[in-house]
């Protein structure tokens, strides 16, 4: 491994864009009295059995889902360990492969299908029956996620989703409509511990704080915990934001997880008494110290 | 100076800008982006791209 060299251990931490969560990390780590290096992706050029960087750990802050995973790839091949690493950014960056590992690791979640054409789409929304959510496999903050309630509002969608040049366009994510009171959860679990869930509620039946839901504490009961905990568990994300939805019986199901997680609001929500980026920053501590004594990595 | 690249408004900063960081305007309200810290220099932001996100 990278870290087993004579030169001293380096830390950095990618981020073409530095918000909220970014800048609340760096301080943080610096606060730790952890050397830490800001690059920005967009510089970043790899060959093929080459280092990507001088860099003994690399903390993954890219808020492209592309260039977040090709960097996080191209830095393992070299033999830098990337949090989170290649393997779970990927699984994480589609909605397909997630349902999948949740599926494995016996996590709830909602029925979910994934159609191979828009026409397949079509059965397989009868079978499923409304209402309806049909997702791009990759997209974030509720981007191009569409509720259909009926055969018409299907028809429509699937028509647009075929116009798409993108070949991926053309596959159909379709899941069951979990019936929800007007919000859902996100809960952050960073190194398999839960840190804190909050509530994202919204009049519209999306509750992504990006399309404007507000955020309250989320009591994080032992039943939401241990989801979370394997939600995470079971993408292997080191850092993870889980989202849970209730049904109207209160049982619980994972969504999707979020290698990038956004905490802004979680942390808004909870008045400055949790600290993500401290708990973010305790991790990458924990794992920079183990390199440079020359442990595992 | 800081100028802002849409209007030419000089827009404060404060101690502990990063590169990369984002700054709103006071003026025209544009996003901006840090480009670099000494001397302070902005860019307007980059519009987001179809796979940003978490």
């Amino acid at each position: 491994m990278s870290a087993v060299t004579d030169a001293p251990a380096r830390l950095a931490v990618l981020a073409s864009r530095v918000r909220a969560e970014e800048k609340g990390i760096l301080d943080a780590l610096e606060q730790r009295r952890i050397p830490v290096e800001q690059v920005d992706p967009r510089r970043l050029s790899a060959g093929v059995g080459a280092p990507v960087g001088p860099w003994s750990l690399v903390l993954n802050r890219e808020i492209s889902a592309t260039r977040a995973r090709y960097a996080a790839v191209s830095l393992e091949a070299a033999g830098t360990p990337v949090i989170n690493s290649a393997a779970a950014i990927g699984t994480c960056g589609d909605k397909w492969l997630t349902s999948l590992a949740l599926q494995r690791a016996g996590v709830a979640t909602p029925r979910t299908v994934l159609a191979l054409t828009p026409e397949a789409a079509a059965e397989a929304i009868e079978r499923l029956g409304y209402p309806v959510v049909v997702k791009p496999l990759s997209s974030s903050w509720g981007r191009r996620v569409s509720l259909v309630r009926d055969p018409d509002a299907a028809q429509a969608v699937l028509e647009h989703c075929a116009a798409l040049p993108a070949p991926q366009a053309h596959l159909i994510y379709l899941q069951e409509f979990i019936d929800k009171p007007d919000r859902d959860i996100r809960v952050v679990v960073v190194g398999g511990e839960p840190v804190a869930a909050a509530y994202r509620r919204s009049a519209h039946w999306r509750t992504n704080v990006a399309q404007g839901a507000g955020t309250q504490p989320c009591p994080l009961d032992d039943r939401l915990a241990k989801l979370a905990v394997a939600t995470a568990e079971a993408v292997g994300a080191d850092i993870a934001g889980v989202d849970v939805v209730e049904d109207r019986d209160g049982a619980m199901y994972a969504l999707e997880v979020n290698a990038g997680v956004e905490f802004a609001g979680l942390q808004a929500a909870h008045q400055g008494r949790v600290d993500v980026a401290g708990v973010i920053a305790d991790l990458v501590a924990r794992r920079f110290r183990d390199l440079t004594k020359g442990g595992a990595g | 100076m800081s100028a802002c690249p849409e209007c030419a408004t000089t827009v404060p900063t404060g101690a502990g800008l990063r590169p990369s960081e984002l700054v709103e305007c006071p003026a025209c309200r544009s996003e901006l982006e840090v480009l670099s810290i000494s001397p302070v220099t902005f860019a307007l932001a980059p519009e987001p791209e179809e796979d940003w996100g978490e």
